[in-house]
């Protein structure tokens, strides 16, 4: 309802995180995909890859560059594999 | 010869390992994933499933796992650790071995009787089974197609570590052979160290006859045996803590 706005939202942080099969690593399913879609008529497709998407809410006021380095430090050791993956990290508000 | 079988949410081979090393004259028992000592192991076998659902990716959070700080430790000091299947995929994601298990080059998840070809005796793992003999296993993964990058593959074959490769029934390394598309149809490797091994197929399930194969019983006999030189030999088997904690036993609340 309109009426329930009480001043300012406080600014919601997040981070999104983007992992991506390496470009030497075989990617069956980014094939299959694209094969489905020439099947399905969708000209023009030269390459599919099929990833990840990880979106992290942060606590407001976070200090932004803090968050990046710890982020960074996460999506290296843990959230993706360096030996197959890459990602690419973006903080949004 | 004690073997530790660790016990994360969603194994599912780890009482069958158990089985395996009993029905082999050894003692085995199971090891929950929030002990963060081994006890008295000799020798530590982490188990296929499903750990923690296979979220993320396979092994990714099992890693993490205090019981993996253990073995991590053990394995530093030289303990003999065997990963089978998801257990492998734990080991390549705690880099105590190198490369990945990426999803089959098919799509598909691979439940049949493969054949495998050692392709060095020399290693805890290997040292017992008969020259030539190509063993027949069973495999049941998705994600099973072993990676490495070119300098890593180079040092795994200069190190003489590629320990199994997808076979024909005679012996050949073709690609039809190969059920997931690994690199070079490896199957299973060891680190630089030679004292941890892991492998997609599954030794464990065919240490008898009734099971339509007992080929693996080489692989454990192989390890039975490392182990017997070692306390026969010099000093005894090294342990990774030396406060021994007693673990308790079958208590995982899940299973697959």
């Amino acid at each position: 309802m309109p009426g329930n706005f009480r001043g300012q939202t406080p600014v919601r942080m997040k981070a999104k995180i983007i992992i991506t099969p390496k470009k030497a690593v075989l990617d069956p399913q980014g094939k299959t995909v694209q094969t489905a879609l020439e099947h399905l008529g969708y000209t023009g497709v030269t390459g599919v890859h099929v990833g990840k998407y990880i979106e992290i809410d942060l606590a407001p006021g976070t200090d932004r560059a803090a968050a990046q380095t710890a982020l960074n430090d996460a999506a290296h050791k843990f959230l993706s594999n360096p030996i197959i993956e890459d990602y690419r990290l973006e903080i949004t508000d | 010869m004690n073997f530790s079988v660790l016990q994360f949410p969603a194994s599912n081979c780890d009482q069958d390992a158990v089985h395996a090393v009993r029905l082999l004259g050894h003692n085995a028992r199971l090891l929950w994933h929030k002990e963060n000592s081994l006890g008295d192991a000799d020798a530590v076998i982490v188990p296929g499933g499903f750990s923690y659902g296979d979220y993320l990716r396979c092994g990714a959070i099992a890693r993490f796992s205090p019981v993996m700080q253990a073995v991590k430790q053990f394995a530093d000091h030289g303990g003999l650790v065997l990963g089978i299947c998801n257990g492998f995929q734990v080991l390549t994601e705690a880099g105590l071995l190198p490369g990945a298990l990426i999803r089959n080059r098919d799509l598909q998840f691979h439940c049949e009787n493969i054949f495998l070809k050692t392709a060095t005796p020399d290693s805890p793992f290997t040292n017992k089974i008969p020259a030539g003999k190509i063993l027949r296993v069973p495999i049941a993964h998705g994600e099973g197609c072993y990676f490495a990058d070119e300098e890593t593959l180079a040092k795994l074959k200069a190190g003489n570590q590629i320990l199994w490769q997808y076979c024909d029934a005679s012996g050949n390394l073709t690609d039809t052979a190969n059920p997931n598309g690994a690199l070079q149809n490896i199957a299973g490797i060891c680190n630089e160290r030679r004292n941890v091994a892991g492998l997609m197929p599954h030794p464990e399930r065919a240490c008898e006859l009734a099971l339509g194969s007992d080929d693996g019983k080489w692989i454990f006999e192989s390890l039975f045996a490392a182990l017997e030189n070692r306390t026969g030999g010099a000093g005894g088997v090294v342990h990774g803590e030396p406060d021994v904690k007693v673990s308790r036993r079958n208590t995982s609340p899940l299973r697959m």
